[in-house]
C-alpha cells in the first residue's frame, strides 16, 4: 500500500466569533492515496472548505496532525506541492490570460522560455489556445475558471485543491466543465481534493465521496465509487449512479444537513 | 423640459424686436436703416427660433437651424457690444434673445446625443463648451454695454488682451512657481507612497498615524507657510517645503487604502505559491493600489498649486503666480489678476488631464472604466 | 485589557504622538542651536556648557522652531489669560475667522445641496454646467480670494461678507459633486423598483434618492467645512485689518513673531478639527437615526 499523500488525524479547528465559539472542524480523520479523486461533500459550516484551507496551510488546525507527502502543510505550501483553485477565478485584471497563467512561474523563478512553454500547454490543456492576449473580463465567467484551472496546473504539482470551482456558473456550463476536469484529471494522473454542494457533480467527479455534517463539523461517511474512468454525464441516468447518489443524499439526511 | 416651448417663443418674439428696434441709445423711433446686418441676423434667429417652438415635427437637419442663428447672433452682439453707444431697448432684446437661444442649443444637444459612438463623445464635449461660451459672451457683452469698470470686472477680450501682451511676465512668473510645485509634488508624493509602504508591516504604526494622516489632511496646512519662508528663504524652496507638507498626508492615507485593497482570494492565492512578502507586494499589492495612488496623485496636483500661490502670497522675489496675483489686486490691476488666474488654471486642467490620461493608461483594467455612463 | 489598548487606535495614536513630540524638541534644540550660539557671543559669553546651550534653544524669545511648550505656553496666554475682546487674544481672532467660515459653509453648502437636486433631475443642466463643476476642482480657486476681497471693499462691502464668500464658493465645488454622486448612487434595482409604483420623481427623490445620499453628502460637507476655513484664512491674508486667525498669521510672519505664528496655527488646526468633528457628530446622529449600523 503506497504512502498516502494527505494523511489527517484528529483534526479540530475552532473559531472564538461574538457569538460563542464555533466547532468549525472536529476530530477529522483522513487518508488520501496518490490519484485519488476526493469529493468533500456537506451543507455550508460542515467544515469541507476549513478542511481543505487547513491542507493548503491558509488555515491552522487547534488539535490534531496532518502531514501532506509526509511533511507539515507549511513545509508543502513553501515547497509548491499543489495548486488551489478558489470559488471565483481570482484572476489578477491587470494581467493578460497568458500572463496570468505564468503568475505562479514568475514567482518560483522559471525561466522565461520555459514559461511560455507551460503556458501554451496550460492553455491547450484547458481548451483556451488563442487568449494568452485577452484580459479577464473579455471572457465568460466558465472560461475565466479554465484559465484559473491551467494556472493552478502551470507548475505542476502532484495535488491539486479545488474549492466549490463550478458553483458560480450555470449548470449547462458546468456539465461542460465537469466532463473537462474529468478528462483532465484522467490525462494528468494528479491527486485532486475538490469541494462541491452538489450530490451529482461529487458522484460524477470522485472515486471517493467523503461526505461532512455541520456543527460540529465532522466526517459522517466515505463513500467509494469505482464507476469506469472513461465515463461521459449520460452515466447520470444509469443505477448504479443514483445508487451512490442516493447514499450520499442519505448520509447528508443523517448528518442533519437538511434540518435548520 | 415641459416649459421649453414658451421660453423659445419669447426669445423669437425678442429677437424680431431687436431686429426692428433702436439698437443706440437716445434714438427715437424705429431706425431700420442703420445696422444692417445685424437686423438681418436677428431677424434669422426669430425666424429660427419660431419654426423651432412648433410641434410638428421637423426633419432633423433643421434642428441645427437655432445653433447656427445663436452662433451669428452672438458674434453680432459681441461686435455691437464694441462699438460705442449700443444700449438701445433692441440691443438688449438681442442679448436676452440670444441668451434663452443658447440654452435651446444646449438643450438640443443634448437631446440628440447617442449613447456610444464618436459623435457622441463629441457632443459630450459641445455641450459644456457651448455654455461655457455663452458665459464668456454674456460677460463680454454686459461688462461693455453697462460700461462696468475695469478695476471691479474687466471684460474677457481685455483679459484675453492682457495676457497676449504680458506673456514674458507671466512665463516669468509660471516658472518660478512651477519649480516650487514640482519638486515639492514629487518629494511630497514620493514621500507618502514610500512611508506608506514602509509602515505596511508595522500595523501598530498604521493604526496611530492614519487618523493623524486624515486630521492633517483638513488642516490649513497653507498657514505653515511664513514658517517655511523663515526657515528657506524666499525663494522656491519654502513653496516647495510648504508643497510637501500639504501634499505627503493624503499620499499616505491614499497608498494605505491602496494596499490593503487587494482580495483575501488573490491574496491567499500568493500564499497558496509560497511567495515572499517582496512578491505579494510587487506582483499583487501594488498594482491593485494603483487606483487608489493615483486618486491621490490628482487631489495632490490641485493641493500643490494651491499650496505654492498661497505660499507666495507670504513672501517671494518679484516674480511668482501668488506675487503676480497679490500685487497686481493691490495695484487694481484687475485684467492682469484674471489673466494670472486664467494661466494657473490652464494649468492646473492641463496637468489634471495628463495625469487622468496617464491612470487611464496604468488603470485600464480597473471596474471603473468598463462601467456604462 | 493590554492587548485590546494595543489593538485599539488611541494607544498607537498616542504613542505616534509621543514620538513626533519627542522630535520635534530635538528639532527644537538643532535648529535654534546657531542662534543660540549667536545671542551667547552677542552677551558676551565666551564658554558655555552644552547643557546650557540646551536650555537657551528651549527658551528664546523668537526661536527658529519653538517647542510645544512654548507654543502651549502661548496659547494659554493668549486664550485663557487675555480677555477674549482684546485684539491680541485668540479667542477674538478665532471668533472672527469662524463667523465668516460658518456663514460661508453655510451658503455653500445649500447652494451646492440645491445645484445638485437641479443637475440630477436636469438632462441639460447636468451636461453643460457639470463638467465645468467637476473642472473647477482641479483649478486653485483660492486664487481668486484675494481679488474678491477687494472689489467687494470697492462696493463698502467689508469684514465678514466678503469672507464670507469666498469661503461659500470654496465649499460649494465638494458639496456639489458629492451630492449629485450620492444622488445617483441609488441601485437600479431601486430605480426600476419606483417605477414598478409608478412614482414621480418628486417621490423618488425623496424617499429614495434623498436618504440615499446622506452618507456622500457629509463625506463632502467635512470637505466643504476644512475648506470654507482655509478660504477665509486666506481671504483674511488680504484684509488683515479685521482681524482673524488669516492676520495674526500675517502679522507674526512681518514682526518675526515665531511663536505667535505657531500658537495661531495650532488654534486654527484645532477649530479646523473641531468644525470636521461636529459635521461627523451631526453625520452620526443622523446615520442613527436612518438606522444604520452602528
Amino acid at each position: 500500500m503506497s504512502h498516502p499523500v494527505i494523511e489527517a488525524s484528529h483534526l479540530s479547528l475552532t473559531f472564538e466569533t461574538n457569538d460563542g465559539p464555533v466547532h468549525a472542524l472536529s476530530d477529522v480523520s483522513l487518508d488520501i492515496q496518490k490519484g485519488e479523486f476526493v469529493s468533500l461533500i456537506g451543507p455550508s459550516g460542515c467544515g469541507k472548505t476549513t478542511l481543505l484551507r487547513v491542507i493548503a496551510d491558509l488555515e491552522q488546525p487547534s488539535e490534531g496532525v496532518i502531514s501532506i507527502n509526509g511533511m507539515s502543510p507549511h513545509e508543502a505550501r513553501l515547497k509548491r506541492a499543489y495548486g488551489y483553485v478558489f470559488q471565483a477565478p481570482a484572476l489578477y485584471p491587470w494581467r493578460t490570460i497568458g500572463k496570468n497563467i505564468a503568475l505562479p512561474l514568475e514567482i518560483m523563478g522559471y525561466s522565461k522560455s520555459e514559461q511560455t512553454e507551460r503556458v501554451r500547454k496550460g492553455l491547450d490543456l484547458v481548451n483556451l489556445t488563442g487568449f494568452e492576449k485577452k484580459f479577464p473580463w473579455q471572457l465568460s465567467g466558465g472560461m475565466q475558471q479554465r484559465a484559473s484551472i491551467a494556472r493552478a496546473l502551470s507548475f505542476d504539482p502532484d495535488l491539486l485543491l479545488m474549492d466549490e470551482p463550478f458553483g458560480a456558473l450555470d449548470e449547462i456550463v458546468r456539465d461542460k466543465l465537469n466532463e473537462q476536469l474529468l478528462r483532465l484529471w484522467e490525462m494528468t494522473q494528479k491527486t485532486v481534493v475538490f469541494v462541491t454542494h452538489s450530490i451529482p457533480e461529487a458522484v460524477f467527479l470522485s472515486t471517493k465521496i467523503v461526505v461532512m455534517s455541520p456543527r460540529p463539523g465532522k466526517i459522517h461517511d466515505i463513500i467509494t465509487c469505482d464507476f469506469p474512468r472513461d465515463r461521459t454525464l449520460d452515466i447520470r441516468e444509469t443505477p448504479e449512479f443514483i445508487d451512490v447518489a442516493n447514499r450520499v443524499r442519505q448520509g447528508l439526511r443523517e448528518g442533519h444537513s437538511y434540518v435548520d | 423640459m415641459k416649459f421649453h416651448r414658451p421660453l423659445v417663443l419669447l426669445a423669437g418674439a425678442l429677437a424680431i424686436f431687436a431686429a426692428v428696434s433702436p439698437l443706440d441709445f437716445g434714438i427715437d423711433g424705429l431706425a431700420i436703416g442703420d445696422h444692417l446686418w445685424s437686423r438681418m441676423v436677428f431677424s434669422l434667429l426669430g425666424i429660427a427660433t419660431l419654426r423651432d417652438s412648433q410641434d410638428t415635427p421637423q426633419p432633423a437637419n433643421a434642428a441645427w437651424n437655432v445653433p447656427f442663428a445663436t452662433l451669428l447672433a452672438a458674434v453680432e452682439i459681441v461686435e455691437l457690444a464694441h462699438s460705442d453707444g449700443l444700449r438701445g431697448w433692441g440691443f438688449f432684446c438681442a442679448v436676452g434673445a440670444v441668451w434663452l437661444c443658447a440654452w435651446r442649443t444646449v438643450d438640443l444637444i443634448v437631446a440628440r446625443t447617442p449613447a456610444l459612438g464618436h459623435r457622441a463623445r463629441f457632443l459630450r464635449i459641445l455641450a459644456p463648451l457651448v455654455f461655457g461660451a455663452t458665459l464668456l459672451v454674456l460677460w463680454e457683452t454686459l461688462t461693455l454695454s453697462f460700461g462696468v469698470p475695469k478695476v471691479i470686472l474687466p471684460a474677457p477680450s481685455a483679459i484675453l488682451l492682457r495676457l497676449v501682451t504680458s506673456i514674458p511676465t507671466l512665463a516669468a512668473d509660471f516658472v518660478q512657481t512651477v519649480q516650487g510645485i514640482a519638486a515639492g509634488y514629487v518629494i511630497g508624493c514620493g514621500a507618502g507612497v514610500l512611508v506608506a509602504i514602509l509602515i505596511d508591516r508595522v500595523p501598530f504604526l498604521q493604526r496611530g498615524l492614519l487618523p493623524l494622516g486624515n486630521l492633517v489632511s483638513a488642516l490649513p496646512i497653507v498657514g505653515i507657510a511664513p514658517i517655511m519662508v523663515m526657515w528657506f528663504g524666499f525663494d522656491w524652496q519654502s513653496k516647495a517645503a510648504v508643497v510637501v507638507i500639504m501634499t505627503f498626508f493624503p499620499m499616505l492615507v491614499n497608498t494605505v487604502a491602496g494596499l490593503s485593497a487587494a482580495g483575501h482570494m488573490e491574496l491567499d492565492l500568493m500564499k497558496t505559491y509560497g511567495a515572499s512578502y517582496r512578491q505579494t507586494l510587487l506582483h499583487l499589492r501594488l498594482p491593485a493600489a494603483l487606483p487608489f495612488i493615483f486618486n491621490g496623485l490628482k487631489i495632490n496636483s490641485t493641493l500643490a498649486l494651491i499650496g505654492a500661490i498661497v505660499a507666495e502670497f507670504f513672501g517671494t522675489p518679484i516674480v511668482g503666480m501668488g506675487f503676480r496675483i497679490n500685487t497686481e489686486v493691490g495695484r487694481m490691476n484687475i485684467d492682469m489678476v484674471w489673466a494670472t488666474i486664467v494661466v494657473a488654471g490652464l494649468a492646473g486642467s492641463l496637468f489634471y488631464a495628463l495625469l487622468a490620461a496617464m491612470e487611464k493608461r496604468a488603470t485600464f483594467w480597473h471596474a471603473s472604466y468598463r462601467e456604462r455612463a | 485589557m493590554l492587548t485590546s489598548l494595543w489593538q485599539g487606535k488611541t494607544l498607537p495614536v498616542l504613542v505616534v504622538c509621543a514620538i513626533i513630540a519627542v522630535f520635534w524638541y530635538l528639532g527644537s534644540i538643532w535648529l535654534n542651536a546657531d542662534m543660540q550660539r549667536m545671542l551667547f557671543e552677542n552677551n558676551g559669553q565666551a564658554s558655555y556648557t552644552t547643557a546650557e546651550l540646551i536650555e537657551g534653544t528651549l527658551s528664546q524669545e523668537k526661536p527658529k522652531l519653538p517647542t510645544p511648550g512654548q507654543i502651549l505656553a502661548e496659547l494659554n496666554k493668549t486664550v485663557l489669560e487675555t480677555a477674549p475682546t482684546s485684539k491680541r487674544s485668540l479667542v477674538y481672532h478665532g471668533s472672527v475667522t469662524i463667523s465668516a467660515t460658518l456663514l460661508g459653509f453655510l451658503i455653500g453648502s445649500m447652494l451646492g445641496m440645491g445645484l445638485a437636486v437641479l443637475v440630477v433631475h436636469i438632462k441639460s443642466l447636468d451636461r453643460s454646467l457639470m463638467p465645468w463643476v467637476v473642472a473647477s476642482q482641479t483649478i486653485p480657486i483660492i486664487a481668486l480670494a484675494p481679488m474678491i476681497v477687494v472689489i467687494m471693499n470697492q462696493f463698502d462691502v467689508t469684514g465678514l461678507i466678503p469672507k464670507a464668500v469666498i469661503a461659500a464658493y470654496l465649499s460649494f465645488f465638494p458639496v456639489t459633486v458629492g451630492m449629485v454622486k450620492g444622488l445617483r448612487s441609488p441601485d437600479p434595482l431601486q430605480l426600476d423598483l419606483m417605477r414598478t409604483y409608478s412614482a414621480s420623481q418628486w417621490q423618488t427623490f425623496l424617499k429614495l434618492r434623498m436618504p440615499a445620499s446622506v452618507p456622500f453628502l457629509f463625506a463632502s460637507l467635512k470637505v466643504g467645512v476644512a475648506a470654507s476655513l482655509v478660504g477665509t484664512v486666506v481671504a483674511e491674508l488680504t484684509k488683515s485689518e479685521d482681524g482673524g486667525f488669516g492676520a495674526r498669521l500675517l502679522g507674526g510672519s512681518y514682526y518675526g513673531q515665531t511663536i505667535q505664528i505657531w500658537a495661531a496655527l495650532f488654534a486654527a488646526a484645532a477649530c479646523a478639527w473641531v468644525l470636521v468633528s461636529l459635521v461627523g457628530v451631526v453625520d452620526r446622529v443622523v446615520t442613527k437615526a436612518m438606522g444604520a449600523r452602528p
